[in-house]
């Protein structure tokens, strides 16, 4: 198991930030996830939650941090105990994607940009195994890992006010899909019929930090198909267990 | 029940926020205005965390459809019952059909109407906070009914005195510390940060209040890293973002200060057009 120099700083009267190396890696996510579900399991009585990042996690505390060398001195030691307990079970969630025109309003401009035809920027996106590092930005909104650089592309200079539930899109090295209709400024290259977020359920996204996801490209037939099945509550996403 | 029998201009039911759900990027939100929210629950002798109504600058016009105990906190415009005035932060009985409205407003910007017990609207994933699309509602509008608790209020009422300190409405000095990425700041901003008397933006809601003094810069972006409640992010373009309950959980701008607890509660009360400092605390 590898360790990191980590830093520790005050981030409010009730937090402490943990920060990482800055860059995103694998390893990295590995070590936070670690650390992380430690803490949660050691530290439940003091801790009311732990957001994680790339490369950082906020812990915030139930109460106001009266001694903060004392505490760094506590996590400190936590990490250097953190086990290797179990090995990480990765699922890799296939997410059906539609790139038709109809939904992908940047496609045509990228192809021009990036001088790739249509049916290459569908490939280099949909070959990809992408890393789900965290959750963040709204709600049930995947932050992935993995682009490939041949589709890194500048967010849109003025955001746009209306972007559909379901849009696929790049701003600059990444890609997601937004959980829900919002205002955003990235390229929109497709969409999903997929719920991400269910405000119903205890675990409300059915990915976590550390698995996989693929698009697979479906037409826009199957993607309505797909759709009414989403909406009656009979689609089952797929997935495959790959052993860590 | 109590019915909105006239919305205000942003009414929502609060409590102290939605915890623990993070990893799924669900945002804490809840009250602005912790301070006031938990002395009106105080006033009642409720948990500190019961849920109530929080208005925005215009207050609604509420009718209770039973017997209850309520108490009005934060911003200050003459509250009346059956059209007589009653007092903020009292504990004051209200009886089937009485109806509770407010005047003008004099002080402050949230207002909160806790009742004996709670409000007790859909709770989701343990919290009643409204949130786009965590609660089916965002706001409350004109005919709402929400249900409140049943529990007969006790005969013997709390006499506690209980004040908001003038300061709190409208104090101009708000405590922050310095940001984890306070010191990627020149040394002219650090010190400019300390002395600028600060603008509240029109932009400015449940999510964040924006500032009308810009700083440019040519920082870089940081990779997306946490955030919470009180950040204060500067982005490229030189504006100054203070994050308030409703905030994202995770932001790529840098973090250059943290508002306290109580400094988020004090903004919270000011609206756009007013002016503040930030008054740097020692860690």
């Amino acid at each position: 198991m590898k360790s990191f120099q980590l830093t520790y700083s005050r981030f409010s009267e009730t937090s402490i930030l943990v920060e990482w190396p800055q860059y995103i890696a694998p390893e990295i996510l590995k070590d936070i996830l670690l650390f992380k579900n430690y803490l949660l399991k050691n530290e439940s009585e003091s801790i009311i939650q732990i957001t994680s990042a790339y490369c950082s996690i906020l812990i915030t505390y139930k109460f106001q941090i009266s001694n903060i060398e004392a505490k760094i001195t506590s996590l400190k030691s936590n990490y250097n105990s953190r086990q290797d307990l179990e090995i990480q079970i990765q699922k890799t969630w296939k997410i059906p994607v539609c790139y038709d025109l109809s939904f992908a309003l940047d496609l045509e401009e990228m192809s021009i940009e990036k001088k790739l035809l249509i049916p290459e920027i569908i490939h280099l996106h949909s070959k990809t195994i992408y890393k789900v590092y965290f959750i963040g930005f709204l709600p049930g909104f995947l932050y992935l890992g993995g682009l490939d650089k041949n589709l890194f592309m500048p967010r849109k200079k003025s955001p746009r006010q209306h972007i559909e539930k379901g849009a696929v899109g790049i701003g600059g090295e990444q890609t997601g899909i937004y959980p829900n209709a919002s205002p955003g400024g990235w390229n929109i290259i497709g969409n999903s019929p997929i719920s991400f977020f269910n405000r119903k359920s205890d675990s409300p996204c059915f990915a976590s930090a550390g698995d996989n996801v693929q698009f697979i490209s479906v037409d826009v037939e199957t993607y309505r198909e797909i759709l009414s099945q989403v909406e009656n509550g009979t689609y089952k996403i797929e997935s495959e267990v790959l052993d860590g | 029940m109590v019915e909105i029998l006239k919305a205000g201009l942003y009414d929502s039911i609060q409590d102290l926020g939605r915890f623990g759900y993070q990893e799924f990027g669900v945002p804490i939100s809840g009250a602005m205005d912790h301070y006031s929210a938990k002395l009106a629950n105080a006033v009642l002798g409720n948990q500190e965390d019961a849920a109530l109504l929080e208005f925005t600058l215009i207050a609604p016009r509420l009718k209770f459809h039973s017997d209850t105990a309520i108490c009005i906190t934060g911003m200050e415009s003459q509250a009346q019952i059956n059209e007589k005035p009653v007092d903020n932060n009292v504990y004051i009985i209200v009886r089937k059909n009485d109806i509770l409205s407010f005047g003008s407003r004099k002080l402050g910007c949230r207002g909160y109407v806790a009742v004996y017990g709670g409000f007790l609207s859909e709770k989701v994933m343990e919290s009643r906070s409204f949130y786009k699309s965590i609660t089916e509602q965002q706001r409350l509008i004109t005919g709402d009914f929400i249900k409140v608790s049943q529990v007969p209020i006790p005969i013997k009422r709390s006499n506690a005195i209980l004040k908001t300190p003038q300061a709190h409405l409208e104090s101009f000095g708000i405590e922050v510390f310095k940001g984890v990425d306070f010191e990627i700041l020149n040394t002219d901003h650090q010190n400019k940060i300390f002395t600028t008397e600060f603008t509240i933006s029109k932009d400015s809601n449940r999510m964040a209040y924006q500032l009308d003094e810009r700083f440019e810069n040519s920082l870089e972006p940081i990779i997306t890293a946490p955030v919470s409640p009180g950040t204060v992010q500067l982005t490229p373009s030189g504006q100054l973002m203070v994050l308030m309950r409703d905030c994202q959980t995770t932001g790529g701008y840098p973090r250059i200060l943290q508002l306290s607890e109580m400094a988020i509660n004090r903004l919270s009360q000011k609206i756009s057009g007013q002016t503040f400092r930030f008054d740097v605390l020692t860690a």
